[in-house]
């Protein structure tokens, strides 16, 4: 019996996320008395697959077929359903992010497998087995019960600590027969970011709102992202407004993210905004209004100008940085 | 064509949620049900196809599946312009099971494309999309953030990380849709609130399927600690905060 992690790469490197899913299964395997088998699609090189085991993966099985190159989800739950079942896996683990998204609820009918999508913590309970997830857009957590044989779930972003559990992973390179005709999905144009820090895979996140004023004001925020290392948002207003770009957008209806430290500027913390970041670590609220809703939801707060603040924040850091 | 606009009844978005006695399910007194915020924009966005008539899209339906409490969501629908509507009369038990029972709707009666939100905002899933088409053994394109028509067939940008995609799959197929699918949700005119009065709402009766999850209990997120506020005057403070206690810089 295994515990079956599916990782993501960014160009043939793991991406934070696949390490933080490795511990997370490294978790919940050494619960149910198994071993962690992670599985890597594309082409990852042997050094850098090794990595899993750093993380608690005994195995790390390796498919690299040219017909995965599209993602079709269809495709792909094939892929995880074929490799579940040669595995004996009982417990499948997905990030809650696009790619999760997509194949998870396909994967789930397919092994009639219940899904406990965003969950944040480890079960809570192996029989009944019940996981932690989040629910009502953060206002709330639910223990929810998986009654069927096998489990599927969904790890919420940032929301499990990387642990290393060093273990000499084996790397099984395994080939699936995929027909050229089985790929629905044909795409037609690509538009690629690189070299940018995703927001998703920030640890620290600075992010305007309306009290900025105007589009011309984002420089210290911008510089101060920067000098931490960071990514920067915004609220809808602003991406709205064409302040900001709409990739920037976090709440509800745009990025959930949960930085280690997220830094809200002249953002007044509607729920709709919160919902999409009130899973970060600490919360910086900079506003002038001191009964802002944000400062409900932060952790360290500045009530004052963000215009005079920032400047004086962005040296503060120079200073440290040093 | 015809499109399907998979709709799910939730509390506003601003509500305050409480639970009710045992913590099993939330406390309904005074919540204001709507369409999830999702479902409202792919309804939108789907009208807007149908709009130009070039698109050859025949109609838009809704469908439902929820007690006969949900009504008014579902005639909320079809007055913002959606011309019929169908309700599977079941408590949705879980995503498996709605999902389900979706797909049982789209075989009887054949849609083209099929359209559902990324997230219902009460359950949190992101699931009962790409299930309806597993069950449909169909096509399905999730992160999708914008749809339109290109020589009578339709094409999807989908949202990858770093960046996003031009795609096309054949009919039928599910569209799994987030933010940037229609800009503002459209609004019921007068006069659609009266035509819905009389648009058809299907009826129909679940077929058995399990649910392979449940809900045991709620709970409230860990309140979080007061805030610790610092003299505007002195910002470089919250920096020292930040590195020492904190330690997440
Ligand atoms: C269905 C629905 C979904 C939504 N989804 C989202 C979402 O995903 N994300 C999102 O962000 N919003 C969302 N919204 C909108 C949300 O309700 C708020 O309107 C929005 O978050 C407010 O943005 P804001 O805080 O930037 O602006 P405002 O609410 O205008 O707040 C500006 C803040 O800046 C402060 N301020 C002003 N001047 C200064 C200054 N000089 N220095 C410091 N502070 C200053 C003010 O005190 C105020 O608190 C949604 C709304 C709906 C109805
Ligand atoms: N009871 C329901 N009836 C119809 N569609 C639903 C229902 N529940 C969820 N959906 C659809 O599935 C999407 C995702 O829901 P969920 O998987 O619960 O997050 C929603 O945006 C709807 O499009």
């Amino acid at each position: 019996m295994s515990v079956l992690v599916y990782t993501e790469n960014w160009d043939g490197k793991f991406k934070k996320l696949s390490f933080e899913l490795v511990s997370y299964a490294a978790g919940v395997a050494k619960m149910t008395g198994s071993s962690v088998t992670a599985l890597s699609v594309g082409r990852v090189e042997d050094a850098e697959l090794k990595k899993l085991g750093d993380y608690g993966a005994a195995k790390i099985v390796n498919v690299n077929n040219d017909q995965l190159a599209v993602f079709d989800s269809q495709v792909y739950a094939g892929v995880l359903a074929d490799i579940s079942a040669g595995k004996g896996s009982k417990i499948i683990i997905l990030a809650n992010n696009n790619t999760g998204k997509a194949i998870a609820p396909r994967l789930s009918v397919r092994l009639k497998a219940g899904v406990g999508s965003g969950v944040s913590r480890l079960p809570l309970n192996l029989n009944p087995f019940t996981v932690y997830k989040r629910s009502y857009s953060g206002n709330a957590f639910a223990h929810m019960e998986i009654n069927s044989d096998i489990k599927i779930l969904t790890l919420a972003q940032n929301s499990f600590d990387i642990a290393s559990t060093p273990n000499t992973a084996t790397i099984e390179n395994t080939f699936v027969t995929i027909e050229a005709s089985q790929v629905k999905t044909v795409v037609k144009n690509v538009e690629k970011q690189t070299g940018k820090m995703l927001l998703t895979d920030a640890d620290i996140v600075v992010s305007g709102g309306r009290g900025m004023k105007s589009p011309d004001n984002w420089g210290p925020i911008v510089e101060l992202a920067d000098l931490l290392g960071g990514a920067t948002a915004c609220s809808r207003p602003v991406s709205d407004e064409g302040w900001r770009p709409h990739t920037e957008h976090t709440g509800q209806t745009g990025k959930i993210i949960a930085p280690n430290l997220y830094i809200a500027v002249g953002i007044s913390g509607a729920t709709q905004h919160l919902a999409g970041i009130s899973s970060s670590k600490y919360i910086v609220a900079i506003n002038t209004d001191k009964d802002a809703p944000i400062f409900e939801a932060a952790q360290y707060g500045i009530v004052g100008d963000a215009l005079k603040v920032l400047p004086k924040l962005v040296e503060a850091v120079k200073e440290i940085k040093k | 064509m015809k499109i399907l606009v998979c709709i799910s009844n939730v509390p506003d978005t601003t509500t305050k949620i409480r639970f009710a006695p045992g913590n099993t399910s939330i406390d309904i007194a005074g919540i204001q049900w709507v369409i999830n915020p999702w479902d409202e924009l792919s309804l939108t966005r789907a009208l807007e196809l149908k709009d130009d008539a070039a698109n050859g899209i025949k109609s838009v339906t809704v469908v439902h599946v929820g007690p006969a409490a949900s009504e008014p969501t579902i005639r909320k629908a079809l007055a913002i312009g959606a011309d019929d509507a169908v309700r599977v009369n079941a408590e949705p038990r879980d995503a498996y099971y709605t999902a389900a029972q979706i797909a049982e709707v789209v075989k009887k009666e054949q849609f083209d494309i099929i359209l559902c939100g990324i997230e219902s905002s009460d359950y949190n899933g992101s699931i009962v999309g790409g299930m309806v088409a597993e069950f449909l053994g169909v096509p399905s394109v999730s992160s999708v953030s914008g749809i339109k028509f290109e020589n009578g067939q339709p094409v999807m940008t989908r949202e990858i990380d770093g960046g996003k995609e031009t795609v096309t799959v054949p009919v039928p197929f599910v569209a799994i849709v987030q933010k940037g699918i229609a800009k503002e949700p459209r609004i019921a005119a007068m006069r659609g609130i009266m035509m819905a009065r009389s648009k058809p709402v299907k009826l129909v009766e679940p077929v058995a399927v399990e649910s392979l999850t449940q809900v045991l209990e709620y709970e409230k997120p860990a309140p979080r600690a007061a805030c610790k506020y610092i003299d505007s005057e002195n910002p470089a403070q919250l920096i020292g905060l930040l590195q020492n206690e904190a330690k997440v810089i």
